[in-house]
């Protein structure tokens, strides 16, 4: 089995306003040292080991469904979980 | 002429809707359930406002895999009206039907009021009852209606008349104030104000019923005439 880790962020280029707005609480609480807060979305999927090309999977998943690809960017990590 | 009214598990204007085009245009209506494949035996789609699927993942992201969107795909190459409001529009342009996609609105405010927009091309099958530039009064309701597209697709919409409504003091941070667009073919409509809750002096503004006048003109023109 494997453990995929999906992370999904606005891309640079668009704004995020619940990041700006987070930023804005954060400097009330005298955190002045944070310059910029981006939110995202994090996925855990369980995938079988019998998937033939994982990366391909995980790639297509993310581009057609996980993320919009118009707005937003992905990244993913991937553990291999050993049954016991 | 005979319309598809869309219901995925979570849309809510799908009975606003239906009422104006079967009671104040007085036209055929039909609601079809998500699961439906065929829509061969509709005039004209319409994929109404709501939460479908909760909103979850994005807006419009699950709706997007539904069976009945083969067949909203099949009649939008087929050529036939779809116009798709607020969660419709959303669904659309996940779909892949429309450009661009929605992010939350600037604010972060739902915002829910009678908003002023401006005609900007009126020689389309959805506006061709309005004037040009004419403005006109309809209700917005949304959360995530806040349009983004790269500079090159916007410049794309502009040169090939693809606005076909513009917010007049914009609500949400929508690029180039953009609140409805169509595709390049000219039949498929996703706007985020709601002009099927303007259908009557009753319910504040009877601005949107000539947008669904202009669908039944169009399709008057090529099929009764002709035929």
């Amino acid at each position: 089995m494997y453990k995929v880790k999906v992370f999904v962020t606005l891309k640079e280029s668009v704004l995020d306003p619940q990041g700006t707005a987070v930023k804005g609480s954060l400097h009330r609480m005298e955190y002045n040292e944070v310059q910029d807060v981006r939110i995202g979305k994090y996925l855990e999927l369980t995938i079988e080991d019998s998937v033939k090309d994982l990366d391909q999977a995980i790639r297509e998943m993310c581009e057609k469904l996980l993320s919009n690809p118009v707005i937003e960017d992905y990244r993913y990590e991937v553990e291999e979980v050993v049954a016991q | 002429m005979r319309f598809a009214v869309i219901v995925f598990p979570g849309s809510n204007c799908d009975i606003d809707m239906f009422h104006a085009v079967k009671d104040e245009l007085g036209a055929e209506a039909e609601y079809v359930w998500h699961d439906e494949e065929s829509l061969d035996r509709f005039d004209g789609i319409l994929l109404p406002g709501g939460f479908s699927y909760g909103d979850y993942l994005r807006t419009g992201a699950i709706a997007q895999f539904s069976h009945v969107m083969d067949g909203v795909k099949k009649a939008a190459e087929a050529g036939k009206p779809v116009l798709g409001v607020c969660n419709g529009f959303q669904i659309l342009q996940e779909a892949g039907l429309l450009p661009g996609a929605m992010r939350r609105n600037e604010s972060l405010k739902f915002i829910c009021k009678q908003e002023a927009l401006k005609v900007v091309n009126n020689e389309t099958m959805f506006s061709s009852s309005y004037g040009k530039d004419e403005e006109i009064i309809i209700p917005i309701a949304h959360g995530a209606g806040n349009y983004y597209c790269d500079e090159e697709t916007l410049k794309q919409l502009e040169e090939e008349n693809r606005i076909i409504f513009r917010y007049k003091n914009n609500p949400n941070g929508s690029v180039s104030d953009i609140a409805g667009i169509m595709n390049a073919k000219g039949n498929v409509l996703g706007m985020m104000p709601h002009p099927e809750r303007a259908v009557s002096e009753l319910l504040g503004s009877a601005d949107g019923l000539k947008l669904f006048q202009s669908i039944v003109k169009s399709w008057r023109e090529n099929h009764v005439l002709s035929s």
